[in-house]
């Protein structure tokens, strides 16, 4: 039975996107017989190129990928290099870890109500520094060049890589390098740079290509942040693909596709600047200069990695408040009056995305947990771990843009007559929970000392008894942990839920990020606050519930 | 004349790492005697321990017979080998209690909850641990640990001891201590044993013959 776990993993990641490819390709190319193309040609793209200020939105979405990816990545290597090993360091790392589990689109509003000019921030200082009694008409969030865009993306990116990072970092010789380096009179955030970062670099080398494919392509966010006159390429990607008209279809296939060159195009340059990079690292590293005076670059860091934090929580905390605020007038910083009324109207309309959410949430985690935990067992038994092919497949959903495959799986689950189920959105959940469960929890598994095994087998256990009663229960708390993540990733899910779900099946995301545009803030701060608590409780399950099951066994704690 | 098919005989056992033999061993070990296996760490002497045990690390060949009870077991699946393993640590399952150990060692034909827990209790009462069948293992000493661990060994009723370095992390006073108890219980329960170490001291009192392996890899 284990025999078939790895397989079917890779069919749960494969399939979807390698079909869902196809079938964004050929219509595309006009060929698409349920609706009578049955002859390939170029009109789609004709069309699609033919959209005004069409330069623009895909100008933006290629500057949100390489931007996002460059800012993140720089500020957690010179974080990583400037403070690594550090109480401030595990400080920062706790602080910054429960970000992971915010959805894209809770942590873009959360951004919008700080940084808008009528948002906390404003009012912070408003009016006895800038005396304003009116948010003043500026277009922060929204802005035409796309840069809160960028920054919402950042926020989000920072935490990812960083925990990427902290992964990959037990295996270099972290702390021998850092005595050398100082020993030899480099400054700690050069000597980490030039004997640390290269090799932690390649391991988290496709985690930055993934920054740069869900940045060039985010819908939710660049619907929320993004410019709106012409909007991000990505937005209207899927207005076309949720035309009502039929032969639109078309057309939004061809922009699919052209999304696939952008985010492609976006990786050409990443590989490039990854070069540039690359040399100047290694110019200075042969001048043997030393930056020994980095002081202030190490607090800069600091200061913006504490900052991308305290944005993300400041705003989840504004966003709750408004869900419970009456009237809050500008400049006030705390709202005049708090009632309930948001959450007594929002309540009738909750019951069913929230449904939706959950059981989706839990189906899609439970099933993709099954499969990486056969896949995991798999593994031990054959005695290797999987090869770079793998690890491709893991990526593979990571690495193609989301509007790329999912419209072209939309295409062909409604011409084949499915349609819009639940299974087939717990399917396609699949697809992006499965990789973040394995990703978390293969190394406590591969760390399980597997002497524990040995010791059972000789008390006379078969291999299924091992697992279910000594390494399951060992791990629980990983398993947990994993599944929490993988049903955090599945909370967030916005276009795969709003192409599959096509309107028939809504979940808390697409509800909030629907409800974004009509700007309600006490209906937004219901919804994004819903869109972070259910993670929240994820995460809350998975702490609990070992904690109870093994109350009185303390080498089950928490190390 | 002694029964030539009781114990534990090591058939022509070959075993590699990337075509380099790095263990060969022929040999006979009868009930109640020892066999200590020598060598420097990283000479493949666990590998040993893990071939007969029937968890050797796929990245490693073995080959060769291992009788027991005139029965070659090299093929069968670890769960039916019955060995009685003792690492360097006592690997007690954190998640179950002291009796809970015990409990699950001992063999499915023993029906009855109250008769499986006696039974544990007895293993408990007879290695100096009375009462402690609720206990958490973490709130052990090392020295009760490792007497668990044997107990919890011993209770499987297994054919033959696997013993790898297991009194090597014990403080001087426990190590002799542990050391005697183990071997008088294989002694008495007429158990073949393999061990191996890095300590004289251990293959001295384990008086059994000595074979020392990867001097020329070393």
């Amino acid at each position: 039975m284990l025999r078939f776990a790895p397989a079917i993993a890779i069919a749960v990641l494969a399939l979807p996107v390698i079909g869902g490819l196809a079938g964004t390709l050929l219509p595309a190319f006009g060929y698409l017989p349920a609706l009578g193309g049955e002859d390939l040609s170029l009109e789609p793209f004709r069309i699609v190129l033919a959209q005004p200020g069409l330069l623009r939105s895909c100008g933006i979405a290629l500057a949100a990928g390489v931007v996002t990816a460059a800012v993140s990545t720089v500020l957690v290597a010179l974080f990583v290099g400037g403070w690594s090993q550090t109480r401030t360091f595990r400080f920062i790392q706790s602080l910054v870890s429960p970000l992971l589990a915010v959805p894209h689109a809770a942590a873009a509003f959360g951004l919008a109500f700080m940084i808008a000019p009528s948002g906390f921030l404003a009012r912070l200082v408003s009016p006895w520094a800038t005396g304003w009694d009116r948010p003043p008409d500026w277009l922060i969030v929204n802005d035409s060049l796309g840069l809160s865009l960028m920054l919402g993306l950042i926020v989000k990116e920072v935490p990812f890589l960083l925990l990427m990072t902290l992964a990959a970092l037990p295996q270099v010789p972290l702390a021998a390098s850092t005595r050398l380096s100082a020993s030899l009179g480099y400054g700690r955030i050069s000597g980490f740079l030039f004997t640390t970062w290269p090799a932690i670099y390649r391991q988290i080398r496709l985690a930055v290509f993934a920054v740069i494919a869900f940045s060039s392509s985010a819908v939710d966010v660049a619907f929320i942040l993004g410019p709106t006159t012409p909007s991000a390429l990505p937005v209207r990607l899927v207005q076309w693909m949720n035309d009502p008209e039929l032969t639109s279809r078309f057309m939004a296939s061809a922009g699919a596709v052209l999304q696939l060159g952008i985010t492609l195009a976006a990786l050409l340059i990443w590989l490039l600047l990854e070069r540039l990079g690359r040399m100047a690292v290694m110019h200075f590293c042969g001048e043997g200069r030393r930056f020994r005076a980095d002081r202030t670059m190490r607090h800069l860091t600091l200061a913006l990695i504490v900052l991308t934090a305290l944005i993300v929580f400041g705003g989840l905390a504004v966003l709750a408040l408004w869900s419970i605020s009456g009237l809050w007038q500008f400049p006030n910083i705390l709202p005049d009056t708090l009632t309930l009324r948001g959450w007594i109207r929002a309540l009738p309309q909750i019951a069913d995305p929230l449904w939706t959410t959950v059981t989706v949430g839990l189906a899609s985690t439970a099933l993709s947990a099954l499969i990486v935990i056969g896949s995991l067992a798999r593994e031990r038994q054959v005695g290797r771990a999987g090869n770079r092919w793998a690890l491709f497949f893991l990526y593979l959903p990571l690495l193609v843009p989301q509007a790329g495959f999912v419209f072209g799986l939309k295409l062909f689950l409604t011409h084949s007559g499915v349609g819009a189920t639940w299974a087939a959105l717990v399917l396609v959940h699949m697809v992006f929970v499965l990789p973040y469960v394995f990703l978390s929890l293969a190394a406590p598994w591969r760390a399980f000392d597997p002497r524990y095994e040995a010791v059972a087998a000789g008390l006379g256990k078969g291999p299924w008894t091992t697992l279910l009663a000594i390494r399951l229960p060992m791990l629980s708390r990983a398993i947990l942990v994993a599944c929490a993540v993988g049903f955090a990733v599945s909370v967030g899910q916005y276009l795969p839920t709003v192409l599959i779900g096509a309107g028939r099946l809504v979940t808390i995301t697409t509800e909030a990020v629907a409800l974004g545009s009509g700007g309600n803030r006490r209906v937004i701060g219901v919804y994004a606050f819903l869109q972070m608590l259910l993670p929240f409780l994820g995460f809350a399950v998975a702490a609990l519930v070992p904690a109870l099951l093994f109350r009185n066994r303390r080498a089950m704690k928490v190390a | 004349m002694p029964d030539e098919t009781a114990g534990l005989r090591l058939d022509a056992v070959r075993i590699r790492l990337n075509g380099r033999e790095l263990v060969a061993v022929d040999r006979h070990i009868r009930p109640g005697e020892t066999l200590t296996v020598m060598g420097p760490s990283g000479s493949g002497k666990s590998t040993l321990l893990a071939y007969v045990g029937g968890f050797l690390d796929p990245v490693f060949s073995g080959e060769g017979r291992v009788v027991c009870g005139g029965r070659d077991i090299a093929h069968l699946p670890a769960g039916d080998r019955h060995a009685g393993i003792l690492f360097q640590d006592p690997l007690l399952f954190p998640h179950m209690s002291i009796g809970g150990n015990l409990v699950f060692a001992i063999p499915q034909s023993v029906k009855g909850k109250a008769v499986r827990r006696a039974r544990a209790e007895e293993a408990l009462d007879d290695v100096g641990l009375s009462g402690f069948f609720d206990r958490d293992p973490d709130t052990l000493s090392g020295g009760q640990k490792a007497r668990v661990a044997l107990a919890r060994t011993l209770m499987a009723a297994p054919n033959f001891l696997l013993l790898d370095e297991p009194f090597s992390k014990l403080d001087m006073q426990l190590r002799g201590q542990i050391r005697d108890l183990v071997f008088d219980k294989a002694k008495r329960s007429r158990l073949p044993v393999i061990l191996v170490t890095h300590d004289a001291a251990d293959a001295e009192a384990a008086g059994g013959e000595v074979i020392e392996i990867g001097r020329d890899a070393a």
